[in-house]
C-alpha cells in the first residue's frame, strides 16, 4: 500500500521551525506539505500538552490550521533514492514525497552520556521521562532525580513537579560561574524573563545543585538509588526515576544523506537558510542548538526563501538576537572533562549491542570501533552511542547510508524507477486539517 | 649495513593479509603488516563471512575445500567475537533444471568426500519454513560455516603479533617493489619479500595485475532468532557469479549468530563509487522476497556496499609475481576471500618456504596471467 | 472522561487511560520491555522513538517501538522475558 505526493515546498519536521516554515510558505500560495515521524505535530517542544502552551505556540498552531498545508503525520523519512524524491514509512505504508524545494527542520535529540547503572530500567532521558509522563505514566508522589545539563532540565523538573512528582535535586554539571552568565543573558531577553519567572515559581522547593553530576545508578532489576557528585562530595539519593540528559545534539542524518555540507556537526546555511544544495533549506536545531525563538526565526526565513520570497528585516533581527542566545547556551552548557571519566570499564556505551567502555577504548576511530565491536551498528544507528563516543573519545562520526532509520525490508525494496512513475499523485483536494492536539 | 627489520611485509590487513601474516609468523619469520585504514576494513568488512565449498572448477573446489577444513580445525581457538557458526549452506532449487544441478553438485561433492544431503521439497520446507512454497528442493552442505570477518582478521593479526609481527595502520602503500615499500606518510621499509594482499586496490599498487572491482550490496536486519537456520543460496547464484559483464542480483541470505539476517547479493562491474545503488538494492531485495516473502516485514537496520577483487578467470592470484623477485601476490579472491584466506596463506608460504603445498598451486599462480609483463 | 483501554501484557490484562502508550502500559504493569543482548532488563529510555530500548512484540510484530504506539483495546503485548 503506497501513496505519492508532490509539493512546491516540502518541510521535514513539524516542530516550531518546520511549522513556521510551512506556514510562511503556504501563506504565499505555494503548495506545501509537512511531514513528521510522530503521529502528533508540534515536535518535542510543542507536542501533546496544553499545559505547555504559551502564546507563541498557540498562535502558530492556529496559523497552521488556517494555512493550506498538507500534513503527513506519522511518517518517517528514510531515503532519497533520486534527487527530489524522498521515501517515508508509516506503520504499514510507504509514502513517496516529491519536492521542488525542501526545508529540513528535523530538530534535535538529547545527548546521553554513559555512567555505571545508566541502563537500569527507570533511568531515562530528561525529555524521555517527560515524554513518558505525557504518554500516561503516573508520576504523582514519585521521587525523581533530574540530572545532566541544559535548560531542558529546568523545564522537565518544573513539569514533573506540576504533575505531583517530588524532585529532591536537580544536578547541573555546569559551574555556577557559567550559570550566572546564562542568567544574565536570560534577563536581557524580555520573553525569557517571563519564562524564567514562571520556572522559578514552578521550581520552588527543588534543590538546584550546580557543579553536580550523576556518578552511578543502583538497583537490583530497576533503579533504587542514584549516587551524585555534589561540589566534590558524593551523595546517595533513593528515588524512583532518574531523568538524565546532557543537552541536545542536532538531527543531521537527513541533511547528511542529502549531501548538505556540515560544519562542526551542524548544517551549514547561508543568510537565507539555504544549505550547500540550492533547493534544500535548513532551519532550527540542525543549524545550531538555539531553542524555540531561533527555530521560529530560521523557520520563517527558510519558508519564505523556499517559496521564493524575501524575509523582512525584522525577521533577520529576530534571528540575530536568537543566535546570540544560542551562543550563550552553547558556552554555558559545555560538558566538563570529569564526565569523560564517569563510565567504568564494564559500563555499556552502546546499548543496542551491549558494548562496554573497556572494549571501545582500544580503538583509534569510530569506524574501527564499529567494525570490531559493533558499537553503533544496532537499530539506533548510533543516535545514542554516537554523541557519547564523540565526547568520550574525540571520534569523528562517519557518513550515513540509507535507510537513515530502520525500515521494513519491503519498503526499502519497494520502488524501482518503473514502478515509481506508475503511482498516481495525490490531488489538491486531499489537503487535510492538521492533526495537532 | 643494509639489514632489514623484516623478512616479509604484507600489504593489506584484510582477511587474506591477516591469514598470510599469521602463517608467516607461525613459521618464524619477522612480519610487518601495513594497511591504510584499520584491520579488516575493505572487502573484509563488507562481505558476508560465508565459508563455503564451491565447485565452479576443480581448482576452485580444491582451494575452498582445503581452506574450509583449515577453518574447521581452527575453530576451537577462535575468539568469541569471531562468531564462527557451522550453520551449513543450502543450495536452493526453484525448478527441475536447478534440481538437476543439485544432483550434479551432490555427486561432485560426495565423490570428493564433502558431506552433503539432498533435500526434497518437503525436507527443504522443514529445514527452512520461511522459504516460499513450491521450491523443488535443495542441497545441504552441513560443514559450511559463517563468521564475522573483521574480528576474524583481527584474531589472525593478533596471533601474528603474539609471535612478534608488527602492525602499522593509517598510511597507504604508495610504491611497492624491489624489496621496498614506501608509505604515504613518507616511511620506507625494506624486506626480501613483499606480499600484496590489497584486494580490490591491488591493481592500483601494481600495474599489470588484472583485477577489477566488483561491487556488492548487503542489507542487515534486526534480530529474528530462528527465522533462518542455514546460509541459503539460490542456484541461480552461479549464473550471476559467472557473468563477467552485466550487473546481476541473486538470492543469498545468512543467519548471523546474533540472530540478524544478512541479505544479499549483487554484482556490478564498472561501479567505482561506494554509494548505495538504489536500483540494484531494490532488485536484490525484491529477488530475496521472491524466495522468502516473510523477509519483507523484517526491519532493515543498515545497508552497505563493498568491492570484491575480481580476476578474469575467477581464480585468485597466489604466488610470485614474475616481473619482480621480491613481490608475491595474495589477491583477487572475488567473493571467496573469507573462505580461502587460510589456504591462500598456506600455499603461498609453502611456495616461499619450499615446502610441498597440499594442493597443486598452478591454477592460482600469477604467472598464468603474465602476457607482456614489463621487465623491472 | 474517555473510557479506559484494556491491553494484554504477557498474558495479563492491564487497564490504562485512553491515550496511554504501550511502553507506559508495560511500565504500569511492572514489566520491562526487553532483554539486552547480554541479558540485562531494559525499559523505555529516550521517550521519542530513537533508542529502541522500548521494543516489544505488539500484536505479533517483533521490534515494535512501544513508546510510539498508543494502546488499543485488546492489543497483545509480549516482552521478551
Amino acid at each position: 500500500m503506497s501513496s505519492a505526493h508532490s509539493f512546491d515546498v516540502l518541510v521535514i519536521g513539524a516542530g516550531p521551525a518546520g511549522i513556521a516554515a510551512a506556514v510562511r510558505a503556504a501563506e504565499r500560495g505555494v503548495r506545501v506539505g509537512i511531514v513528521d515521524d510522530n503521529s502528533t505535530l508540534g515536535g518535542q517542544i510543542w507536542r501533546g500538552g496544553s499545559d505547555q502552551q504559551d502564546e507563541s505556540a498557540s498562535k502558530w498552531r492556529e496559523r497552521l490550521r488556517d494555512a493550506a498545508v498538507f500534513t503527513l503525520p506519522g511518517k518517517r523519512v528514510f531515503d532519497q533514492p533520486v534527487a527530489g524524491v524522498l521515501l517515508a514509512e508509516s506503520d504499514h505504508e510507504l509514502c513517496e514525497l516529491r519536492y521542488k524545494n525542501l526545508v529540513v527542520a528535523t530538530g534535535a535529540r538529547e545527548r546521553f552520556l554513559p555512567f555505571p547503572g545508566w541502563t537500569l530500567p527507570n533511568v531515562l532521558g530528561a525529555g524521555g521521562l517527560q515524554a513518558m509522563v505525557k504518554q500516561g505514566l503516573p508520576i504523582r508522589g514519585k521521587r525523581v532525580v533530574v540530572a545532566g545539563t541544559g535548560p531542558l532540565l529546568l523545564a522537565v523538573a518544573a513539569y514533573l513537579r506540576k504533575h505531583g512528582a517530588q524532585v529532591p535535586v536537580l544536578c547541573e554539571q555546569a559551574p555556577w560561574s557559567r550559570l550566572a552568565g546564562f542568567a544574565t543573558a536570560l534577563v536581557s531577553e524580555p520573553t525569557k524573563i517571563s519564562q524564567a519567572l514562571r520556572l522559578t515559581g514552578e521550581l520552588a522547593g527543588v534543590s538546584f545543585a550546580a557543579n553536580s553530576w550523576p556518578l552511578a545508578a543502583h538497583g537490583q532489576n530497576q533503579l533504587e538509588t542514584v549516587t551524585i557528585s555534589r561540589s566534590g562530595k558524593s551523595q546517595d539519593i533513593p528515588c524512583d526515576y532518574l531523568a538524565c540528559g546532557f543537552h541536545l545534539v542536532p538531527n543531521i542524518e537527513l541533511p547528511l544523506l542529502l549531501g548538505c555540507r556540515i560544519h562542526e556537526g551542524f548544517v551549514h546555511v547561508d543568510d537565507l537558510q539555504q544549505t550547500s544544495i540550492s533547493n534544500i533549506f535548513c532551519a532550527g536545531e540542525p543549524t545550531a542548538i538555539g531553542g524555540v525563538d531561533l527555530a521560529l526565526a530560521e523557520g520563517q526565513i527558510a519558508g519564505l526563501a523556499a517559496s521564493g520570497h524575501a524575509a523582512s528585516a525584522q525577521l533577520f533581527r529576530q534571528r540575530e538576537r536568537a543566535r546570540r542566545f544560542a551562543r550563550v547556551l552553547d558556552r554555558t552548557f559545555r560538558l566538563r572533562d570529569e564526565l569523560k571519566h564517569l563510565p567504568s570499564p564494564e559500563t555499556f556505551v552502546c546499548r543496542c549491542e551491549d558494548v562496554p567502555f573497556s572494549r571501545l577504548r582500544n580503538h583509534a576511530s569510530w569506524r574501527a570501533a564499529k567494525l570490531h565491536t559493533r558499537c553503533g551498528m544496532g537499530p539506533c544507528q548510533g543516535r545514542i552511542c554516537g554523541p557519547a563516543s564523540e565526547f568520550l573519545f574525540n571520534w569523528r562520526p562517519d557518513s550515513v547510508r540509507p535507510p537513515i532509520f530502520p525500515v521494513r525490508v519491503e519498503n526499502l525494496a519497494a520502488l524501482d524507477d518503473s514502478q515509481r512513475l506508475a503511482i498516481p499523485f495525490a490531488t489538491g483536494d486531499a489537503y487535510a486539517r492538521p492533526n495537532m492536539k | 649495513m643494509n639489514q632489514s627489520a623484516y623478512d616479509v611485509i604484507v600489504v593489506g590487513a584484510g582477511i587474506v593479509g591477516a591469514a598470510c601474516a599469521d602463517e608467516f609468523a607461525a613459521r618464524g619469520m619477522r612480519v610487518l603488516i601495513v594497511d591504510r585504514e584499520v584491520v579488516g576494513s575493505g572487502a573484509t568488512a563488507a562481505g558476508m563471512g560465508h565459508i563455503v565449498v564451491m565447485d565452479d572448477s576443480d581448482a576452485q573446489f580444491a582451494l575452498t575445500r582445503y581452506s574450509q577444513q583449515l577453518w574447521q580445525a581452527l575453530r576451537p581457538q577462535l575468539a568469541e567475537d569471531v562468531e564462527y557458526e557451522q550453520c551449513g549452506t543450502i543450495w536452493a532449487a526453484a525448478d527441475e533444471e536447478e534440481m538437476a544441478e543439485v544432483q550434479r553438485k551432490n555427486e561432485y561433492y560426495a565423490s570428493r568426500g564433502v558431506p552433503t544431503q539432498v533435500l526434497d521439497a518437503k525436507a527443504l520446507q522443514q529445514f527452512e519454513p520461511n522459504l516460499r512454497s513450491g521450491m523443488e528442493g535443495g542441497l545441504l552442505v552441513p560443514e559450511d560455516a559463517v563468521l564475522y570477518p573483521p574480528c576474524a582478521a583481527r584474531f589472525l593479526i593478533g596471533r601474528a603479533q603474539q609471535r612478534g609481527a608488527t602492525l602499522r595502520l593509517g598510511a597507504s602503500a604508495v610504491q611497492t617493489g624491489h624489496g621496498q615499500v614506501g608509505l604515504s606518510d613518507g616511511a620506507q621499509m625494506s624486506a626480501a619479500l613483499i606480499v600484496i594482499a590489497a584486494g580490490a586496490s591491488s591493481s592500483e599498487l601494481i600495474p599489470g595485475i588484472e583485477i577489477k572491482k566488483r561491487k556488492g550490496h548487503l542489507v542487515i536486519t534486526d534480530r529474528y532468532p530462528g527465522f533462518l537456520r542455514h546460509q541459503l543460496v539460490e542456484l541461480g547464484y552461479l549464473k550471476s557469479a559467472h557473468s563477467v559483464t552485466s550487473d546481476s542480483v541473486a538470492f543469498n541470505v545468512q543467519p548471523r549468530q546474533t540472530g540478524q539476517i544478512l541479505i544479499g547479493s549483487s554484482r556490478q562491474y564498472g561501479a567505482e563509487h561506494r554509494d548505495v545503488d538504489h536500483d540494484i538494492l531494490t532488485r536484490m531485495l525484491q529477488r530475496a522476497r521472491l524466495y522468502m516473502p516473510a523477509l519483507g516485514s523484517l526491519s532493515a537496520v543498515r545497508t552497505w556496499t563493498g568491492f570484491r577483487a575480481a580476476t578474469p578467470d575467477k581464480l585468485p592470484l597466489i604466488g610470485p609475481w614474475p616481473p619482480d623477485k621480491s613481490l608475491f601476490l595474495a589477491t583477487g579472491h572475488e567473493g571467496l576471500g573469507i573462505t580461502t584466506s587460510l589456504a591462500t596463506a598456506r600455499i603461498l608460504v609453502d611456495q616461499i618456504a619450499g615446502s610441498h603445498p597440499q594442493i597443486p598451486v598452478e591454477p592460482y599462480l600469477p604467472s598464468r596471467t603474465a602476457k607482456e609483463c614489463a621487465h623491472a | 472522561m474517555p473510557s479506559p483501554v484494556s491491553v494484554v501484557v504477557n498474558g495479563k490484562p492491564v487497564s490504562v487511560p485512553s491515550g496511554t502508550t504501550v511502553a507506559v502500559a508495560m511500565m504500569i504493569a511492572g514489566h520491562t520491555c526487553r532483554t539486552s543482548v547480554t541479558g540485562e532488563p531494559r525499559g523505555p529510555f529516550c521517550g521519542m522513538g530513537i533508542c529502541f530500548e522500548c521494543r516489544a512484540v505488539v500484536n505479533g510484530i517483533p521490534h515494535s517501538r512501544s513508546c510510539q504506539i498508543l494502546c488499543e483495546s485488546g492489543m497483545d503485548v509480549r516482552t521478551d522475558e
